[in-house]
């Protein structure tokens, strides 16, 4: 039995989304009446692991090996699913983000598993297992049955809140061997320290509507005031106005922060499918029939240019800065 | 060097869907059908590398898994610039079904890169990719956002959090595609319509393979509060409610 849930770690540290996930199969494992181990590849410490007990695992099981230093999908998902084996897990709970797309599929199939990605909620039913999934690029949910013995989930980061559960955790250490990965790493170019758009609870995102460049100074401002993350849509990442990494929408990044600000953004149906899993949406927009004030709760018919130099203001007042 | 571009036919990406039967299936009517935009950003990276002798890239193939009422969406891609096409005569089940079709078109026929699309517009799975290249026992390098050929090596881009890594693997592999592999996607000109009613498609019957998933029913997500509107003359108000209302701020 047991769920194991997969927690991916950061040069040895986790995250919220670490944590999301842990509690996720904490819960999950409650409802079949099992026990939750979580798997981590890498150098981690005693007290870094410890931490997933907090939030319900009861056992936690840290694999090292001098190959498995950088994502190799074939050698993460054999590692990966010989714990599963070990540990006669019948569900894998995995993020759905770059590493867990990479390896969840392959599961898959190396243990017949039926994958769920995108989920959203806990499993709507035991028996069938049925998961709760976003479909049609945020157009839709489907409930989706997985038929086998053995099931996968990849969660949806920042879906799940994340609950504390103390259980007194249990530390094993494996070194694997494992065969040399066939995926070589010759270069890595890494921004450190940075908030990412992924992990950002405050999103602050411009659109064609900010007219230049020049203009994003009063986004990042409010963008850093809140503690978040800037974004932007198609268009201006089109344009060379801001990265490729900050555009957000079907093709681009797909976020679900609690707090989404667009400004300038008029709503495009690709812009929505991906902020839709935003728990609010602030649109800030002269026109006051652009799609985005369909699906946003707080609203400013107004050009931005004047309105959000203010809200700066209050902002930095509020905060005391 | 032969490519393969898989590629899946969904409804455009502005349509507001619908759902029939209780809302157990995808209301067809009135929908038009497109190459996935991942597939499409594939295919065009793809004849891109085919272009440019240097990478001696001889050929791009794409296939489908789908009935004869997908040829439309496939003849696209031939017109789009792919060599010929392979389409597999079945309803794709769900992913792990399509991706057993895929890996007994690659066995047959034998490829050097294959593409896959992250994930598809409609059920969103980020999956075929990956179960593709495990049926094969083969690499497959996830998140690529950059494909080169030096010295008839593939050279890949492949985005992490935070940053990108420059990555290499030894052919056959799958290269899971998304945003980067191509500015905008290439369409068909004239000529290239005209040369596509010619085009070889190969049609495979599809081998036994389960489905492991079952979609059972779909809906709408739910509508949101109706917006409220602040005096753009004193966003204060705004940032009140933020705080008030979502304890955000």
């Amino acid at each position: 039995m047991s769920v194991l849930v997969y927690t991916e770690n950061w040069d040895g540290k986790f995250k919220k989304l670490s944590f999301e996930l842990v509690s996720y199969a904490g819960k999950l494992a409650e409802m079949m009446g099992t026990t939750t181990t979580a798997v981590t590849i890498g150098e981690v410490t005693d007290d870094e692991l410890k931490l997933l007990g907090k939030y319900g695992a009861d056992k936690v099981i840290c694999l090292k090996s001098e190959n498995l230093k950088n994502l190799d999908s074939q050698l993460y998902t054999g590692a990966i699913a010989q714990v599963a084996q070990a540990e006669g897990s019948k569900v894998i709970v995995i993020a759905n983000n770059n590493s867990g797309k990479a390896i969840a599929p392959r599961l898959s199939v190396k243990m017949k598993a039926a994958l769920g990605s995108g989920v959203s909620q806990l499993p709507l039913n035991l028996s069938p297992f049925t998961v709760y999934k976003r479909a049609f690029s945020g157009g839709a949910f489907a409930q989706v049955v997985l038929k086998t013995d053995i099931k996968i989930i990849a969660l949806t980061q920042n879906s799940f809140d994340i609950a504390e559960n103390n259980k007194d955790v249990k530390i094993e250490r494996i070194d694997v061997q494992v065969d040399a990965p066939k995926t070589v790493v010759k270069d890595v170019q890494k921004q450190a320290g940075k908030l990412l758009l992924t992990d950002a609870e405050i999103v602050v995102s411009g659109g064609r509507g900010m007219k230049s460049p020049d203009n994003w100074g009063p986004i990042v401002e409010l963008a850093e005031l809140l503690g978040g993350a800037t974004a932007c849509s198609r268009p201006v990442s089109d344009e060379g106005w801001r990265p490729h990494e900050e555009h957000t929408g079907q093709t681009g990044k797909i976020i679900a922060p609690n707090l989404y600000i667009a400004v300038g953004i008029s709503g495009a149906t690709q812009h929505i499918a991906g902020v839709s899993g935003s728990k609010y949406i602030v649109a800030i927009n002269s026109d006051k029939s652009a799609p985005i004030f369909e699906v946003a709760q707080y609203g400013i018919v107004g050009d931005a240019q004047k309105v959000l130099p203010k809200l700066v203001e209050v902002v930095k007042e509020i905060k005391g800065k | 060097m032969k490519i393969l571009v898989c590629i899946s036919h969904v409804p455009d990406t502005t349509t507001k869907v619908k759902f029939v039967d209780g809302d157990t299936k995808l209301d067809t009517n009135g929908i038009q059908w497109v190459i996935n935009p991942w597939d499409e950003l594939s295919l065009t990276r793809a004849l891109e590398l085919k272009d440019d002798a240097s990478t001696g890239v001889k050929s791009v193939t794409v296939a489908h898994v789908g009935n004869a009422t997908t040829e439309p969406t496939i003849r696209k891609a031939l017109a789009i610039g792919a060599d010929d096409a392979i389409r597999v005569n079945a309803e794709p089940a769900d992913a792990y079904f399509a991706a057993a079709q895929l890996a007994e078109v690659v066995r047959k026929e034998q490829f050097d890169i294959i593409m896959c699309g992250i994930e598809s517009s409609d059920y969103n799975n980020s999956a075929v990719g990956g179960m593709l290249a495990e049926f094969l026992d083969i690499p497959s390098v996830s998140a690529v956002s950059g494909l080169k050929i030096e010295n008839g090596q593939a050279v890949i881009t492949r985005e992490i959090d935070g940053g990108k890594e420059i990555v290499t693997v030894p052919t056959p592999f799958v290269a899971i595609v998304q945003k980067g592999i191509a500015k905008e996607p290439r369409i068909a000109a004239m000529r290239g319509i005209m040369m596509a009613r010619t085009k070889p498609i190969k049609l495979y019957e599809p081998v036994a393979a389960d489905a492991l998933t079952e979609s059972v029913k779909f809906e709408l997500p739910k509508p949101r509060a109706a917006c409220k509107f602040v005096d753009p003359e004193n966003p204060k108000e705004l940032i009140t409610l933020l705080q008030n209302e979502t304890k955000l701020i």
